[in-house]
């Protein structure tokens, strides 16, 4: 059984080169915070934000469930390791805070990868062939080798996990770990956005399909006790059935392929490929057995 | 189920026929202790009443009704019934038989076996090449949600 994943944004870095906070910079009129997080949050069973103890009272910030930095003024590895002793018991799929084009394609790719009996599941960075530290889920047994790495004098949690076990992966969508570290980035890839209009702007990266939607999920039968629950609401950029279930059968773990189910949307029986709408209720059929 | 069989009754009609499943102690080489049924309670009620409505058109019954429970049963219990009247014996058993085998194809209920030694397993999800099962039992109209309830009828009756 592997441990339950939680979600890290990190909030807590001084955007020295961009003068500006970065998680307040806006893409397509919302802001880097927002985006991340409802990037984030369907995907994982609670979610946080990573602020230094100066940041606590930043109204954007307090919106959202905060893990405050232990050893302050170590940079992202501080964050990392605060949350690994806020909560011990879970995995983290830790997100950069200035990862505009990240999609949720990408942390589903991450997900499914996720090797819980190895440190971490990293993406081989594209430019030097390392892990790439701050779009990476961290093990609950990385805790105590991060924090002899702290002890050690170590701050990179590049080269951290360039020494670990980590499980690699290769980055299928290859800009979505851009970064943006400067003013004149930022002016380019909003540009990217405002492009492509509002409609691309609602929380996910520039290739993705559209808005952001709230759905309603029941389980039943397999499928239920597969995932740990009889309902839940997901909010999620999916466009239809079968994108819903790729992303929920990665995060709650069902085993039944698409193949095996039938869908249904708000009580009556539906094509996989049927668009989604803002509170639809969708269900996955397990196979029948009546009588 | 006298109720749900004078629901049906009709001085125009000749024929009744009712079909009951059970819950059956052995299932594929297995000793089977007791079964747990769940559904998807508006979706098998909407579906159901479409079995029913098909039945009455298809055969010219007079009525047809069904029930199916939910929750835990044990051995010997009815977990579906099926009623059907109409004013040739032909039509009634033909449509019983109609509705019990679309509705255990058709309607989103799911069957728990708990097995004597401990295991158990979701009928047709954990052995997914497994064939249709000749359980005595069939599947018809939902029941309420409640556990351990009793299902409602469902069907258009004319």
């Amino acid at each position: 059984m592997s441990a339950p994943l939680y979600g890290l944004l990190l909030t807590g870095g001084r955007s020295r080169r961009m003068q500006r906070d970065k998680l307040a910079l806006e893409y397509g009129g919302q802001p880097q915070l927002a985006r991340a997080m409802a990037l984030l949050e369907p995907l994982v069973e609670r979610s946080f934000i990573s602020v230094r103890a100066d940041q606590r009272d930043d109204p954007q910030r307090a919106a959202f469930p905060c893990i405050t930095d232990v050893l302050p003024e170590i940079g992202p590895i501080g964050g990392i390791h605060a949350a690994l002793c806020a909560h011990a018991e879970a995995a983290w799929l830790v997100l950069a805070g200035d990862l505009p084009f990240l999609n949720a394609a990408t942390l589903q790719q991450l997900i499914a990868a996720r090797a819980p009996q190895r440190l971490a599941t990293a993406f081989r960075s594209s430019h030097d062939g390392k892990p790439e530290p701050l779009c990476a889920i961290f093990e609950p047994t990385s805790r105590d080798l991060i924090e002899a790495w702290i002890a050690a004098g170590q701050r990179c949690p590049r080269d951290f996990l360039a020494h670990s076990d980590v499980e690699l992966l290769e980055l299928r969508d290859a800009r979505a770990l851009d970064n943006v570290n400067t003013a004149a980035e930022y002016l380019q890839a909003r540009g990217e956005f405002t492009e492509r209009g509002a409609g691309a702007g609602n929380g996910a990266g520039p290739t993705s399909p559209g808005a952001r939607r709230r759905l309603n999920i029941q389980y039943f039968a397999l499928l239920r006790e597969q995932a740990g629950r009889r309902e839940e609401t997901v909010t999620s950029a999916a466009v239809d059935a079968r994108a819903l279930y790729a992303e929920l059968s990665a995060v709650r773990g069902l085993k039944l392929r698409p193949e095996q189910l039938r869908v249904a949307i708000n009580e009556s029986f539906a094509d996989w490929s049927q668009p989604l709408s803002e509170g639809d209720t969708v269900v996955f059929l397990p196979p029948v057995a009546g009588g | 189920m006298a109720a749900l069989r004078a629901e049906l009754t009709d001085p125009g009609c000749g024929a009744y026929a009712a079909f009951e499943g059970w819950v059956r102690n052995h299932n594929e080489g297995q000793r089977v202790t007791r079964l747990e049924y769940e559904a998807y309670a508006p979706l098998a009620a909407r579906e159901g009443e479409q079995v029913i409505a098909e039945a009455i058109s298809r055969y010219g019954l007079h009525g047809a009704l069904c029930v199916h429970r939910i929750g835990a049963l044990p051995l010997g219990e009815i977990a579906v019934w099926v009623g059907a009247s109409a004013p040739h014996r032909d039509e009634a058993f033909r449509a019983c038989r109609y509705v019990i085998d679309e509705v255990k194809h058709r309607l989103p209920i799911w069957k728990k076996e708990y097995y004597e030694g401990g295991d158990s397993g979701w009928v047709n999800c954990e052995r997914c090449a497994a064939p249709v099962d000749h359980a005595g039992a069939g599947a018809a109209a939902p029941a309420t949600p409640e556990p351990h309830g009793h299902g409602h009828a469902h069907g258009p009756r004319r």
